[in-house]
């Protein structure tokens, strides 16, 4: 047995798993409607590939992965197209996002389904698959596997499967390990077979025994060693299960696969499977519908099922529900609207009460006793990280690398003055990629602004070049050819009446000079008459030429 | 004695001379000081400083000629970072303090009026509008750094000043305030 290591920090919050792990996971009924948002991962949204009025077949892709970082999105079941547009989603903001709304036609016809032999199939195949079949990682940050799964030139040496399942109240990972392990197991391989890693480690927490010896029996004879992890508070998250697993820590700013481990969520090797072996997309996915409800339980519900079916489900929200949390207690946001759909990344809805969740006495200043340092699990300094957030001091809170906090709310939990030292720091964070934002835009602007300046110069540049040109082939022709006859006449005409103004002005000078009278016509009149004979098109004329062929003239049409 | 003076003439020479070489091989070419400046702005490239462009404005703020405090779309936070580059004393934009950084706009063409005579693609100084000669002409949101330099341009009056919407793309959490509970 490899022996496990130990995180910095974590806090041991209530776990509140017994309400709903001990049933089944039911299959909830057909919604009317489903409302299928296309943003439902990291990265691009997907770009809508139907029309309002398409009918579409149960798992038809209506959503197609746009850019490298992205992922499609399916129809969770047959019907029509009822519109395209703006929609409420599962989101902090409470922003609407565009989503595609399916009336439900309750024939469920599937897509046909093609599995992929993954063995003969090339590896792009594969991922180009998981990518089309809209799998993203259902662990909470939902970025596309298939680009996760792209080894580039890092070697993986450690797959970790993460089945640790460490925010309270949550247990759809758990039912989904205990009921259908072999299926993961299924997923596991196609990972494996992607990323050649020379071990795969599965960590689930020892809370949840059974789950450990369902995956334990699954995992006979493959080679995969399942590992019972201390149940501790954040040990599902990615960079403390690797640590917990494999003694690594993934460096600051770093990736796990820059200590080449990869690592995945249970659920998601799960749909792994069902995409390539069964030609399934990701169109349902397994909540947790618990907190004040009647009956809690896990429910294998349609992407796109409004939140408030959902609760339904669990026999509906018990009187005293004040609110709505999706996600767990100590990561989870506040939904406030059950109109608004379930997406891939929700695995738990909770209804919360005044007696399950007691609202958090009124912040009071840091006394700065230290504990949130203590249970950082990223071994962070919590209230420096808050003073400097809170005075807006964004250099300094990036200097004391605010980028490697997880935003587990293990501080937050253990403040004795209630700091929301989280919001602080989402605060900060989301105030400098703003910054970072404009910075980027305001880099490509200037690029842009001197790219034209010079294209301008260089324009300007051609065009006297071509004048130059233009006005020597001119000269050479009108030197080679001998004077044409008109140009000649003109030519002639012109030299007498220079003569005669250089006479007119001998005059009017011997005029004045006797008289010392100005003829003020003279004056006037020489500097007009002598640049008539330049042999070059007057500059104005020159500067009008390209209106002639070019778009200004509306007369003319190209 | 002599030694000593020596040694001095010597020391003299050989720093001189590494002096004299260093300054000609490690010249800064240009002013830095304007690339700092230029970091600073915005680069909307609207000319409502005086200057044709951010560029030549960070040229003259550099040596002194312009003031720090006349950016408008950057508003006091610009001038306060300029006046700390510079160090010179923070005045506000246009003499009265809080002319916070507009709120970020775009140009907006309507496209049912563009008569497609390409006025605007000219005033551009971003190449964020495309379009040919009678033919409509449209902005390219993300590109579009809200200079307004076309709206004057347009000779029928199509181009608007819309505010950017907030979206989930680019929103921001908020600063956390504590909610000042009603007394009973």
């Amino acid at each position: 047995m490899k022996t496990l290591h130990k995180f910095h920090g974590g806090v041991h919050p209530p776990e509140h798993k017994a309400e709903s792990n001990g049933l089944p996971i039911a299959a909830a009924p057909l919604p009317r409607r489903l409302v299928v948002p296309l943003r439902q991962h990291i990265g691009a949204p997907a770009r809508a590939v139907v029309k309002v009025g398409d009918r579409v077949l149960k798992g038809q892709m209506i959503g197609a992965a746009d850019g490298f970082i992205s992922a499609a999105v399916h129809a969770p079941t047959s019907g029509i197209v009822s519109a395209v547009d703006l929609h409420a989603v599962p989101h902090p903001s409470a922003l609407p996002d565009l989503c595609i709304t399916i009336e439900a036609d309750g024939e469920e016809r599937w897509i046909e389904h093609q599995p992929l032999d993954y063995l003969a199939a090339g590896r792009d195949a594969v991922r180009a698959r998981l990518r089309d079949f809209g799998v993203v990682g259902l662990g909470g940050a939902v970025f596309p596997t298939s680009v996760k799964l792209d080894p580039c030139a890092l070697k993986i040496g450690t797959l970790v499967l993460n089945g640790a399942e460490c925010e309270p109240w949550i247990t759809s990972d758990d039912r989904l390990m205990r009921e259908r392990a072999a299926e993961i197991v299924e997923g596991i391989k196609i990972m494996t077979h992607l990323v050649q890693p020379e071990q795969v480690l599965i960590g689930i927490e020892n809370n949840k025994p059974e789950a450990v010896a369902a995956m334990r029996t699954a995992c006979r004879d493959t080679g995969f060693q399942v590992m019972a992890v201390p149940t501790q508070y954040p040990g599902g998250g990615e960079k403390q299960l690797i640590q917990v697993l494999t003694g690594k820590e993934v460096p600051s700013g770093g990736r796990p696969a820059n200590i080449g481990v990869l690592c995945a969520n249970t659920g998601t090797a799960y749909t792994v499977h069902r995409a390539v072996n069964h030609g399934e997309p990701v169109i349902s996915r397994v909540v947790t519908v618990t907190g004040n409800v009647e009956k809690p339980q896990n429910f294998e519900v349609l992407i796109g099922t409004p939140i408030g079916e959902v609760v339904q489900l669990a026999g509906g929200a018990k009187t005293g529900t004040s609110h709505y949390i999706l996600g767990g207690p100590m990561m989870g946001f506040d939904l406030n609207n059950l109109a608004t759909p379930l997406a891939k990344a929700v695995n738990c809805v909770i209804a919360a009460s005044p007696a399950l969740f007691p609202p958090k006495p009124a912040a009071v200043p840091c006394i700065r006793c230290g504990q949130c340092a203590q249970v950082c699990p990223c071994s962070l300094q919590p209230m420096e990280l808050f003073w400097f957030s809170q005075s807006r001091n964004f250099d300094k809170a990036r200097g004391y690398n605010l980028f490697d906090c997880i935003e587990c709310g293990c501080c937050s939990y253990v403040c004795p003055s209630h700091i929301p030292l989280v919001s602080y720091y989402r605060f900060a964070k989301s105030e400098i990629a703003a910054q970072e934002r404009e910075k980027r835009a305001a880099e490509q602007a200037k690029a842009r602004f001197e790219f034209k300046q010079l294209r301008e110069e260089r324009e300007k540049a051609e065009k006297a070049a071509r004048f130059a040109e233009k006005a020597a082939a001119a000269k050479a022709t009108a030197g080679a050819e001998g004077e044409d006859p008109a140009a000649a006449a003109k030519k002639a005409a012109i030299q007498a009446a220079v003569e005669r103004a250089k006479a007119k002005k001998a005059e009017a000078a011997a005029q004045a000079a006797g008289q010392c009278d100005v003829t003020p016509m003279a004056a006037v009149e020489t500097p007009a008459e002598s640049l008539s004979p330049c042999p070059l098109p007057p500059t104005g004329e020159g500067d009008l030429e390209p209106l002639r062929d070019g778009s200004l003239n509306p007369t003319e049409s190209p | 004695m002599l030694s000593a003076i020596l040694v001095m003439i010597l020391l003299g020479v050989v720093l001189g001379a590494i002096l004299g070489y260093a300054s000609i091989k490690f010249k800064v070419k240009g002013n830095p000081l304007v690339e700092k400046v230029g970091a600073v702005l915005p680069q909307t490239q609207c000319g409502q400083c005086g200057y044709a462009g951010c560029g030549p404005y960070a040229e003259a703020v550099a040596k002194g000629e312009a003031a720090p405090n006349l950016c408008v779309p950057g508003g006091d936070a610009v001038a306060k970072n300029l006046a700390d580059l510079l160090g010179v004393e923070f005045q506000p934009v246009g003499g009265s303090e809080g002319a916070g950084p507009k709120p970020k706009q775009v140009a907006f063409i309507d496209e049912n009026n563009c008569i497609g005579c390409t006025a605007c693609i000219k005033a551009c100084p971003v190449d964020a509008i495309v379009g040919a000669s009678k033919l409509m002409h449209t902005v390219l949101p993300d590109r579009c750094t809200g200079c307004e330099l076309c709206v004057p341009a347009c000779p029928v009056d199509c181009i608007s000043m819309v505010p950017l919407e907030e979206s989930i793309a680019n929103w921001k959490w908020r600063y956390p305030v504590i909610e000042i509970k009603k007394a009973a």
